[in-house]
This record gives structure tokens, C-alpha cells and sequence, in this order.
């Protein structure tokens, strides 16, 4: 069998999907750091797949693109975990909260 | 040389800025100025306007033009509208700014005594030299609107004069009714204004004077009665006439000098001057001039009879003034306009005189006003009685002594000649006023032959003389009733009054002794045309002959010219009767208050009802109260209620209610709680693409 953009498509959304309801439902800061990285590497996947079905190369830009992000937003967020744990000893999102009225 | 200073005559700005920047100094610094000087600021204000006026005065004699004008300010330029800031002097003016200044000056003089413990004097002299500012403004302004403006000064400074003890909420309603009452006036007085410059394209006064006495009087026919009517509205507020005289009484609240310089020699009459001023005009429209004779007639009968009980000494003197300034309208009304102005400058005279004395009077008495606690005055204020007495002489009108005579006479004569107007030449052309009213006032009700036309401008002169003769001997009644009560007899104050019974300080007595002066030669400007040879006759009638500038155009202006050569007999008449009735008047008072002090308690028991009217001032403040003011509450209410519920409740805080609530049910999505929007969002994207899909 062979494999096709349909079966990358459907990886793609799958994987969005999961690392979308982990977003959600989760309240583990790292969980959710986990799970949007899940997502934009569907994503990428996403690209790449079309990337290859058109026979360009923008879809490869944007994918080293989207991967340069994904790994600033990391150290950033990293950063941020971990000060939230200092903080609370905690990184459950929901108790980082003191900015709400 | 001459032309050009005749245009640009300086001195009358001179004359009005001078009371300004006393008003203006008084006004900014008078608080921190030491009493004395601010005396000589507003008092020397007056004085060098009261220079300026004569110096003035004495170079119009002179010219050979009989009006000087200056313009001041440029003030609108624009299309077919050019409208300045200018005066001008002519003879009726003069008059005006002599009296304005010069009675103003003895007033301002009075006053710096009258008011020496007031702590707030001050105020009070900036308010009165603005008010001579104002009055000045209105008597030399060169078009209506700047006679507008003054007009509406004067009110003000009425207004704020009033009321000047204003922590005595009486007082202060007493101001506030004065406003009110005249702006009902001046409402139609600005209409006025308006219609007449919608019709002749100008308010200037020699132009209107031009158009009416010229070609163009027949266009401007159709809304001479209208604008005059108008323009008499006016009139009836600021000069206290029915139905609006109703706030001079309670004007009474004010400082008696306030009373004597505003509501008694010069505001008030800002009507009989403004009529003056406008003479072509009124002349035109017989059936304003009716109307202004029967209002004229009907106040001053009625003002003199509730003059007859009245018992507070200053509330006399208002009536009086009511009745007199009713006698000036007859004038106009019957197109004595001589006799009219001439009544206003001897009442200027002998009315302030009788309000200076008054006020004299209740500084002695320790702030008393009621006649029934005074009597024999004469024993500790030998000076205030005399001029007092010299006052009343004028304004009862006793033949040579009193300057009342003269006007008063002129007056009457000239409602004497409408009856024999009416009786001659009931229908042709002439020019006085009966015929028209025959031919446009009252086609309806005489529809008739042309002798019961006649019968009916007969009668209506009639009864206007009738009224005028009268009064006349209700006025010297009441004058003499005052006087004997005040001054004469036994006193009926308490003993601890008596005790601080004394003669008014100096500056008051002068002001006293010179208006008494004036009141009794006042008159002898305008004798009786029979009473003039014809050597003197340029002198004797002096008054007279200086209107001639004015009123020349007016037709029949002269009394005289209406009888043709046989003028004599009627005026002889007149004469007889007015002196009869001013002679009767003062004995029957002479009767009642001296002979026989217990004859008024038995007449005014035998006419219980009328006496009680008549105390009651006829309930026309009550009936005004339950027409208007009851009415004008219940509106203020309503709309109150309306605004209450309507507009603030369903509007205003409905639109806040619904606000509110819909943003506390929205709240709730609110949480704060970041995955719970991501879940919204994404729902709703799920949503989006399912209804796409």
C-alpha cells in the first residue's frame, strides 16, 4: 500500500487532535507545554507532507521556520515553568492565578 | 466746523462711561477701598457725568442742528444690517440725561448717608452707578437696539437693587418678581423691535422718524398699530402699568434711595420716553393710542384708589407712582406728548423728593414704615416736613405753587380736547385720533350711523378725562392724608422711638432741600397757553417750544392748534377743574385726618366692602397668584415628575439597569480560567466549520 498525502493528512490531524484535548483537559504546566509542541509538529508534519505532494520547497521553510519558533517559545517557556514551581511548588496551571480579579 | 463736531460729539460717550468705570472700580476694588472713598468714586462718577451732560446741553443750545450724535463702536456690519454703539442728544434726551445725572447726583449724595452702616456699600454704589450707566445707555442711544440694551441694564440693576438685602427672602422674592414680571414685557418689547425693523429695515430713530413722517409712512401703516402695541407691552413692564404694575409695590423692598432714583424718577419711565422717542410712530396708529390712553386712564384710577388706605409711608409712594406714571401714558395716548414728558420731569422732582423724605423719615423712626405709628414728625425734623410738604403741594397739584399743576394740567387739557375732537368732526379727515379709531379699531362695534360712532369716541374720551380728573383728586387726597399722618398732629410711636427721634444728617437735607426746589419751580417752564401773554409767551412756555424739535412733526402736537382760536375757554375749564379737584383733595384729607380724626373709621365702616377691596389691593396679587403663579408651580411640578420618572427613571437609569444586568449574567463566561476560553474558541471553530462544511 502505498502511503499518500491522505494517509499524512490524517496523521497530521490526529496527533492535533491529541495534543489539542491535551491542551484542554490537562492542567499539568509541562503536559501542556508537551501537547502544543505535539501540535506544531503536526503541523509541520502538515507542511512537509504537502511540501512533497506539490513538489516545492516553501513547505521545508516553513517547517525550519515553524521548528525555530517552537524552540525559542521552549526556552521561554521552560523558563517560566520553572519559576511558576518555585513560586507555588506546583506547576498545575490552575493555581497560577493572581492576575484574575 | 460746526457739522462735523455736530457728528461726532464726544462728550456723550463721556457722559455714559464715567458712571461705568465708577460701577467698575466700585465693583473690583470696593471691597478692600475704604468707605469714604468709595463715596467720592460713585458720587463724583454721577457729578462728572452731570457736568458733562450740562456742558453738553449747553452747546445743543447753541448748535445751530438740534441733534449731535457720536458713534461710539462700530458694533454689526453686515449685508443690509449696519448697527453701531451711537448716541444721540437731542431735546428729549437732554432732559433725560439732565434729570438721570442731576436727580442721580442728589441721590448718589443721599445715599453715602443712608447707607452709611451698610456693610456691603460698596456693592450697593457699584450696583447704582450701573445702573445710571444703563438708564444713560437707554435715553442716548441713537437706535433701538442700544435703547434694548440699556433697557435691559436697568432691569437688571432693578433687579439687583431690589433685592439688595438679600438674606430676607421676602426681599429677595421681591426682586425676582420684578424680573419676572418685566421680561413678560420685554418679551413683547423685543417682538416689537423686530416687527418694526422687518418692515422699515432700520432701528435707528432719526431714520424710522424720517420714514414715518415722509413717503414712506404708508407702507409702513399696516404695522405701525402692531409694533406699537408691541412695543407698549413693553412699556407696561418696565413703566408699571395694568396689568403688569403689580412689582413696583413689592419693589418697595429695596433701599428707599433705590426707590426714589429706580422706581420713581427714571426707570420707570423709560416707557413714557421710549413712546416719546418713537412719537411719528405712535402718532400713526390711532388705535395704539387709544389703547395707551384707556391702560393709562384705568392705572391711574386704579393705583390712586388703593393709594387712598395703604399704611406704609413708602407703600403710598408706589401707588402713586403707579397712578402718576398712568397720568403720562394718558398724555401720550391722547397725544399730548409734551404733557407727558413734562409730567415725568416734574414727578422726576417732586416723586424723588417725596421717597428721599420718606426714607428720611424711617432712618429716624429706627426702620418703622407704618403711618398709623408716626404723626408729628414736624416737631423733630423741621427740614424733612418742609420739603415733604413742599413735595406733596406739587404732586397734588395746587395752581402755581406746585410743579404737578402745570403737567398735570397739560394733560388733562389734552384729554379734553379728544372729547371736543370727538365732537366736532366726529368722521373727516383731521388727524386726531378719533376718527380712526371710527374707521379700523371698532368697525364691528360701530357698524352704525356716523353719529353713533361719534357717541361711542365720545364717550371713551369722556371717560378717560373723567378717570384723569378723578385721580387727580385721589391723589392730592392721598398725598395730604400721608402727609397730615406723618407730620402732623399727635405722635403715636412708643416712647423709646420718640427718644431717638432726630433731624436727618446733612448730605440727606441737601439732597432734600434742592429736589424740593425743583419741585416747586419746576413747573413754571410751561404755564397755561392762557396764562401767556403774547410778549412772554417764548418764555413761559419754554418747555414746550424746547420740544419743538421733536414733536414738531407729530401732528397737532400743540393742544392748542386742535381748538383753533377758541382754545381758551376749554383750557380755562381745565384748569378749573383740575385746581378744583387738587383743592378738594387736600381739604377733604384736612377734614379726615385733622378735624374730625374719627370720620375715616365711620366712612370706612359705612363702605366696609369696598374698604376691604381696597385694602386688599383689589386681590389682583392674589388673582395673579391662583391664575399664573399657581399654574407656573403646578407646570414646574409636572415636568419635574416627568423628568423624574420619565427621563431619569426609564431613560437614564432604565438604560443603566439593562447595561448592568446584561453584563452581570456575561460575567460568568468571564472565569479568567485560560483552557476554558481555549475550549470556547475551539468549540466555536468546530461549530464554524460544521455549518462551512
Amino acid at each position: 500500500m502505498e502511503i499518500t498525502l491522505f494517509h499524512y493528512l490524517v496523521l497530521a490531524a490526529a496527533t492535533f487532535c491529541v495534543g489539542m484535548v491535551g491542551v484542554l483537559v490537562r492542567r499539568n504546566a509541562i503536559t501542556l507545554f508537551m501537547c502544543i509542541e505535539l501540535m506544531l509538529n503536526s503541523v509541520n508534519l502538515t507542511f512537509i507532507a504537502f511540501s512533497k505532494y506539490r513538489v516545492d520547497f516553501d513547505g521545508h521553510i516553513f517547517a525550519f521556520f515553524v521548528m525555530a519558533v517552537a524552540a525559542a517559545e521552549a526556552a521561554v517557556g521552560l523558563a517560566l515553568i520553572i519559576h511558576i514551581f518555585r513560586h507555588h511548588r506546583s506547576v498545575n496551571v490552575d493555581e497560577a492565578n493572581e492576575l484574575r480579579l | 466746523m460746526e457739522q462735523i463736531f455736530s457728528n461726532d460729539f464726544h462728550y456723550l460717550g463721556l457722559i455714559v462711561l464715567f458712571p461705568l468705570l465708577g460701577a467698575i472700580i466700585n465693583g473690583v476694588f470696593g471691597s478692600k477701598l475704604p468707605k469714604s472713598v468709595v463715596d467720592i468714586i460713585a458720587s463724583g462718577a454721577v457729578l462728572l457725568s452731570f457736568f458733562f451732560s450740562i456742558l453738553s446741553v449747553n452747546i445743543l443750545v447753541q448748535s445751530p442742528d438740534s441733534v449731535l450724535t457720536y458713534t461710539a463702536y462700530q458694533w454689526i456690519y453686515t449685508g443690509s444690517l449696519s448697527l453701531d454703539i451711537a448716541f444721540m442728544l437731542d431735546p428729549l434726551s437732554a432732559m433725560m440725561i439732565l434729570i438721570i445725572t442731576g436727580v442721580g447726583f442728589l441721590i448718589h449724595l443721599y445715599s453715602t448717608s443712608y447707607m452709611a452702616e451698610d456693610p456691603a456699600k460698596w456693592k450697593y454704589f457699584s450696583y447704582l452707578n450701573l445702573f445710571v450707566f444703563a438708564m444713560l445707555l437707554l435715553v442716548l442711544g441713537k437706535n433701538l437696539l442700544v435703547t434694548f440694551i440699556g433697557w435691559e441694564g436697568v432691569g437688571a440693576c432693578s433687579y439687583l437693587l431690589i433685592g439688595f438685602w438679600y438674606t430676607d427672602d421676602e426681599k429677595a422674592a421681591a426682586g425676582q418678581k420684578a424680573f419676572i414680571v418685566n421680561r413678560i414685557g420685554d418679551f413683547a418689547f423685543i417682538v416689537g423691535i423686530l416687527l418694526l425693523y422687518s418692515e422699515t429695515g432700520t432701528f435707528d430713530y432719526i431714520q424710522i422718524h424720517e420714514m414715518v413722517t415722509g413717503s414712506a409712512a404708508i407702507a409702513i401703516a399696516p404695522v405701525a398699530a402692531p409694533a406699537v402695541i408691541l412695543i407698549f407691552i413693553g412699556c407696561t413692564g418696565k413703566s408699571a402699568q395694568f396689568p403688569l404694575y403689580t412689582w413696583l409695590p413689592d419693589a418697595m423692598a429695596g433701599p428707599t434711595p433705590v426707590s426714589a432714583l429706580i422706581h420713581a424718577a427714571t426707570m420707570v419711565t423709560s416707557g413714557i420716553f421710549l413712546l416719546s422717542r418713537l412719537n411719528g410712530l405712535v402718532s400713526m396708529s390711532h388705535e395704539a393710542m387709544w389703547i395707551i390712553a384707556i391702560v393709562g386712564a384705568i392705572t391711574a384710577f386704579f393705583a390712586a384708589t388703593m393709594a387712598l388706605v395703604n399704611n406704609d409711608i413708602k407703600g403710598v409712594l408706589a401707588y402713586s407712582t403707579v397712578s402718576q406714571l398712568g397720568y403720562m401714558f394718558i398724555g401720550i395716548g391722547v397725544g399730548s406728548f409734551v404733557g407727558a414728558v413734562f409730567h415725568l420731569m416734574t414727578h422726576a422732582f417732586f416723586k424723588a423728593c417725596l421717597f428721599l423724605g420718606s426714607g428720611s423719615v424711617i432712618h429716624a423712626m429706627g426702620g418703622e414704615q407704618d403711618i398709623r405709628k408716626m404723626g408729628g414728625l414736624k416737631k423733630w425734623m423741621p427740614v424733612t416736613r418742609m420739603t415733604f410738604l413742599v413735595a406733596c403741594v406739587a404732586i397734588a397739584g395746587i395752581p402755581i405753587i406746585g410743579a404737578g399743576f402745570f403737567s398735570k394740567d397739560l394733560i388733562l387739557w389734552g384729554a379734553l380736547s379728544n372729547v371736543h375732537a370727538a365732537q366736532i368732526e366726529p368722521v373727516a379727515a383731521g388727524g386726531i385720533q378719533v376718527q380712526y379709531l371710527i374707521s379700523q379699531a371698532l368697525p364691528a362695534i360701530t357698524s352704525g350711523s356716523a353719529l353713533e360712532i361719534a357717541t361711542m369716541a365720545e364717550v371713551i374720551s369722556w371717560v378717560v378725562y373723567l378717570l384723569g380728573v378723578v385721580t387727580a383728586f385721589m391723589t392730592a387726597f392721598y398725598m395730604f392724608r400721608l402727609y397730615f399722618l406723618t407730620f402732623e398732629g399727635e405722635c403715636r410711636a412708643d416712647e423709646e422711638t420718640q427718644a431717638h427721634l432726630h433731624e436727618s444728617p446733612p448730605a440727606i437735607l441737601i439732597a432734600l432741600i434742592v429736589l424740593a426746589v425743583l419741585s416747586f419751580i419746576g413747573g413754571w417752564t410751561g404755564w397755561p397757553h392762557v396764562w401767556a401773554p403774547e410778549g412772554a409767551a417764548h418764555y413761559m412756555l419754554a418747555f414746550e417750544h424746547w420740544f419743538d424739535p421733536v414733536f414738531q412733526t407729530t401732528q397737532d402736537y400743540r393742544i392748542a392748534n386742535r381748538f383753533g382760536d377758541g382754545y381758551a375757554a376749554w383750557e380755562w375749564g381745565s384748569i378749573i377743574v383740575g385746581s378744583t379737584m387738587a383743592f378738594s383733595g387736600v381739604g377733604l384729607a384736612y377734614l379726615f385726618y385733622r378735624k374730625r380724626p374719627g370720620l375715616p373709621r365711620a366712612v370706612s365702616e359705612r363702605l366696609a366692602k369696598v374698604h376691604t377691596a381696597l385694602l386688599n389691593k383689589w386681590w389682583v396679587d392674589e388673582i395673579y397668584d391662583f391664575l399664573f403663579v399657581k399654574r407656573a408651580i403646578q407646570a414646574g411640578k409636572a415636568s419635574y415628575d416627568f423628568d423624574r420618572f420619565f427621563l431619569d427613571g426609564l431613560l437614564v437609569n432604565g438604560a443603566g439597569f439593562v447595561t448592568a444586568s446584561l453584563g452581570k449574567a456575561m460575567r460568568h463566561l468571564q472565569s479568567g480560567d485560560v483552557q476554558r476560553y481555549a475550549t470556547y474558541i475551539v468549540l466555536a471553530i468546530v461549530l464554524a466549520l460544521m455549518a462551512l462544511l
